[in-house]
């Protein structure tokens, strides 16, 4: 090239300390055709999870009430025994685009729970049963209680863990998932179902520690929380399958709902929004080649 | 530049206010008579798009400051109490997450519009340098409220960037201890950051104004890279031609907006920014938002970090240097068919670097993402400059009437 | 603008007027959530309204809950109490109105603690009708709540309440 001269004198003095670049170049060629995309967790790869159906992915998604109701219980009788859900209030089990209980049951429910509260006059904490303005109470006091509870563990909070959660999909499908038609968010929730089918027995060669259990889709495919869930655990009453593949289904709508109680209303909303706009966007358009008829351009 | 009619008050009272404060005159010189080349395409649209996400994003975030409380044991819940409790409050934080990035993807198109038609050329230097003002300041804005949400991308992308700051020489230490407030990003540190993301779009503010100001003295640029000769032939006043076709540009960018707002609000976040900030465990992988991407990917591709930091920083005042950079005698990348290949190579190692900004960095994508730092540098330092010495380059046309094979005769450009 | 025909202008002139009437609709659409989002949030909203027991309060007695942020006084009235309530003329009254205008059941007076003067708390039992004594300016109320001496001007206000049954009451 005519003006190699020019790179060189310019390149000599940083080519010298960056040696790495030049090893680079010449190795660009050969890892060009290297694999892989790093996965996440380091040493022991995931696999990615599968995807699920929802009633509430897409631009017209809504959840659907009994499988809220249901994931509910699942919630109440197996994981609250660990997992606080602590920003979730008893008012919003009534309120739409929810479970969307009736006032009266969402006010039984709040009371069926104790509630610290306090100091009274006297300067003590007591317990009174729970209203529709509080928020469910935390199955540990403090992080440090659940710890001691559970060998050193401390199950996270649910309030948004469907939110919290997520895998990478990799390029190009990461590219899709914003696109109308293939639009895809629901990692979080597919991933939580996915552990929760995920255990399995360790492989040969894989310690696990005591208050281990292997989990495929764990980060470092282990966890310290034991399966929670098995076949007819919880009784559902309106005869859906009492399975594990259900449990992880319903549970995991709870807490999509748990972490977007405005999912509903936020896509009904944006479709008249979006639509609205792309009838304005017609008619500015339309407007500004009127007015511009006239002039060359 | 004086534009197609000079302003007569139409009534008792703009009569008497002109006279004490022109302000009426000088709306109508800058926004109305202001002549604007008629050859504008749609890039041109982005100034416009970038006001109005400027002033979405302040009016967002001031209300969203009502609701908002900065202390490291609140913070986070102060947040889902606008995103379950506070009327529309999903609406106002999605739209001001969102509204973000909108507002880099609108900045970098304006940016890549700049660097193809030459804008930065003499004599809209100034113009161009206050940009990139404007894209520092943004980006500091960015990044301050990045924090404020106290998730663990926020406390970890705050303590990846102002640890940057100790690799200063000596007072490195110092100065990061006193931006911290502390040993450690804290209490101290989210109060401040909230503070100055308060403060800062105002200055963005500000700097806009300047680079308004500055744009209307030498008048816009356009696809041809000729100035304007002949202000009747050529050009027609803002209102009402550029401000409809400001309109439907942005129009459609806040459809695009509004679908990533309601439908796919998380996509470009990152799940662990829902997870409580934790001092004590380092998410796998510490990521900022997309719109810093590409300068994550030149921070880390450099083992020294003291030599990574004025990377990072040098990858963006390089940017400034343009207009001494680029010594071609053609203004515009239309009738620069080499300069037109080496600039969509520098989009493609700008997107490049952007991926692998989210990759970890080491492997294939530490080579690549060298790589890839090294062009992004040698466009500047050595391909533009040896470009206007040594590219063929096609004709200009006389002017931008002669482009639009306009005729002797003039039509009346407005009512 | 430039050259109009005879058929054009109407035409010309819907689209300007449906493009400026789409964009007037859009603009209120989006100030209306800048403007709303300030009304009282749902989690206020939600303690918008209290419940009390009142079962466990003895004749005399009065007992202050808090309510929407203020004080709001529940008297179980003696009948000596009630009985001074009621037999007042009502010209004696600086803010006439009558006691059954006040309750809902004789025996229980609730109203907001809160002085009508410029806002401090008064005392319970205090004063010279029994009532209540404002200890910052001197306003004196009776066993109604009723304003009857000092600077005061109105009444103590009584919220919106129900018997949700003989041994409770919810206030808002």
């Amino acid at each position: 090239m005519r003006d190699a001269p020019w790179r060189a004198s310019i390149m000599k003095p940083v080519v010298d300390s960056w040696k790495s670049i030049v090893l680079a170049a010449a190795l660009a060629g050969a890892a060009g055709t290297a694999p892989a995309l790093a996965e996440e967790g380091g040493a022991h790869a995931q696999p990615k999870p599968p995807r699920q159906e929802w009633s509430f992915a897409g631009a017209f998604g809504h959840y659907d009430n009994a499988q809220l109701h249901r994931g509910y219980k699942v919630y109440k009788e197996v994981c609250s025994s660990c997992h606080s859900i602590s920003r979730l209030a008893f008012r919003n089990f009534s309120e739409k685009g929810g479970p969307e209980l009736p006032e009266a049951e969402a006010k039984a429910l709040a009371e069926s729970y104790k509630i610290k509260d306090g100091p009274n006059d006297a300067g003590d904490y007591y317990e009174r049963p729970g209203r529709l303005s509080d928020r469910v109470p935390p199955p540990f006091p403090n992080e440090q209680a659940a710890r001691a509870a559970l060998n050193g563990a401390y199950p996270p909070d649910m309030s948004v863990l469907a939110k919290a959660r997520g895998y990478s999909r990799g390029f190009p499908l990461f590219l899709l998932d914003a696109l109308p038609g293939f639009s895809y968010q629901e990692h979080g929730v597919d991933y939580i179902v996915a552990l929760l089918n995920g255990y399995a027995d360790a492989p040969t060669g894989v310690e696990l520690a005591p208050g281990q259990y292997y989990n495929l889709y764990m980060p470092g495919r282990r966890t310290g929380m034991p399966p929670p869930l098995s076949d007819g655990a919880v009784t559902y009453d309106d005869g859906t399958p009492q399975t594990v593949a259900q449990y992880s289904k319903d549970v995991s709508a709870f807490l999509m709902w748990a972490a977007e109680p405005h999912l509903e209303e936020r896509k009904s909303i944006g479709l008249k929004v979006v639509g609205f706009l792309i009838v304005l966007s017609f008619l500015v358009y339309f407007t500004k080649r009127k007015i511009w008829s006239n002039i060359q351009h | 530049m004086t534009g197609h009619s000079t302003y007569t008050p139409k009534s008792g009272f703009a009569r008497w206010l002109e006279r004490r404060l022109p302000i009426l005159g000088f709306i109508h010189e800058s926004f109305v008579a202001y002549p604007v080349p008629k050859n504008l395409n749609y890039l041109w649209t982005f100034g416009a798009i970038l006001s109005f996400m400027l002033v979405a994003q302040i009016v967002t975030g001031i209300v969203l400051a009502m609701h908002y409380t900065p202390e490291t044991t609140l913070a986070f819940d102060s947040i889902e109490h606008i995103m379950r409790d506070v009327n529309w409050g999903w609406a106002l934080r999605y739209a001001h997450a969102n509204g973000a990035s909108m507002f880099f993807l609108a900045v970098y198109i304006h940016i890549f519009r700049g660097m193809y038609y030459g804008s930065y050329k003499e004599p809209r230097e100034v113009l161009w340098i206050l940009g990139v003002v404007i894209f520092m300041l943004m980006m500091a804005t960015g990044f301050l409220g990045y924090v404020l949400p106290w998730g663990q991308m926020s406390f970890w992308a705050a303590t990846v960037i102002t640890n940057l700051f100790t690799a200063i020489p000596y007072v490195g230490n110092s100065i990061t201890t006193w931006l911290l407030g502390g040993y450690s990003v804290d209490n101290a540190t989210l109060n401040r950051f909230f503070a100055l993301h308060y403060l800062l779009p105002f200055v963005i503010v500000a700097i806009v104004g300047l680079h308004v100001w500055a744009l209307h003295v030498t008048g816009q640029n356009n696809p041809t890279g000729v100035e304007v000769k002949d202000v009747k032939k050529e050009t027609v006043p803002f209102t009402p031609y550029a401000t409809l076709k400001d309109a439907v540009g942005l129009v459609i960018f806040v459809a695009l907006f509004a679908w990533l707002t309601f439908f796919v609000p998380n996509y470009t976040g990152h799940p662990d920014n829902y997870i409580e900030a934790n001092p004590l465990v380092t998410p796998p992988h510490i990521v900022p938002e997309w719109y810093f991407l590409p300068f994550y990917a030149i921070l880390r591709a450099i083992p020294n970090k003291l030599v990574g930091v004025i990377a990072l920083f040098a990858s963006i005042f390089i940017v400034a240097a343009l207009p001494w950079l680029d010594t071609s005698k053609v203004r515009s990348g239309v009738y620069r068919p080499a300069f037109k290949k080496f600039f969509w190579v520098f989009v493609f190692v700008s997107v490049g670097l952007g991926y692998l900004g989210a990759q970890p960095a080491e492997g294939v994508y530490l080579i690549v993402a060298r790589i890839l730092m090294a062009y992004y540098f040698l466009h500047f330092l050595v391909v533009l400059p040896l470009l206007g010495k040594y590219e063929k380059t096609l004709p200009e046309p006389r002017s931008i009437a002669a482009s639009l094979g306009q005729a002797a005769t003039e039509e009346k450009p407005h009512a | 603008m430039s050259n109009a025909t005879k058929a054009e202008p109407s035409r010309r002139d819907i689209l300007f007027l449906a493009t400026g009437a789409a964009a007037g609709v859009a603009a209120g659409a989006a100030v209306w959530p800048l403007i709303a989002q300030m009304n009282p949030d749902a989690s206020t909203l939600a303690l918008a309204s209290t419940e009390l027991d009142i079962a466990a309060i003895p004749e005399g007695q009065i007992v202050t809950v808090k309510w929407r942020g203020k004080p709001v006084f529940v008297r179980h009235r003696t009948k000596q109490e009630i009985e001074a309530a009621q037999n007042v003329p009502l010209a004696e009254l600086p803010d006439p109105q009558a006691d059954s205008a006040r309750v809902k059941k004789p025996e229980w007076l609730v109203v907001v603690g809160v002085c009508t003067h410029l806002g401090c708390i008064p005392t319970g039992h205090e004063g010279e009708f029994h009532g209540w004594f404002c200890p910052c300016h001197g306003s004196t109320y009776d066993t109604s709540g009723r304003i009857r001496s000092g600077p005061a001007p109105s009444n103590l206000e009584v919220p919106d309440y129900a018997f949700l049954s003989d041994t409770k009451i919810k206030i808002g």
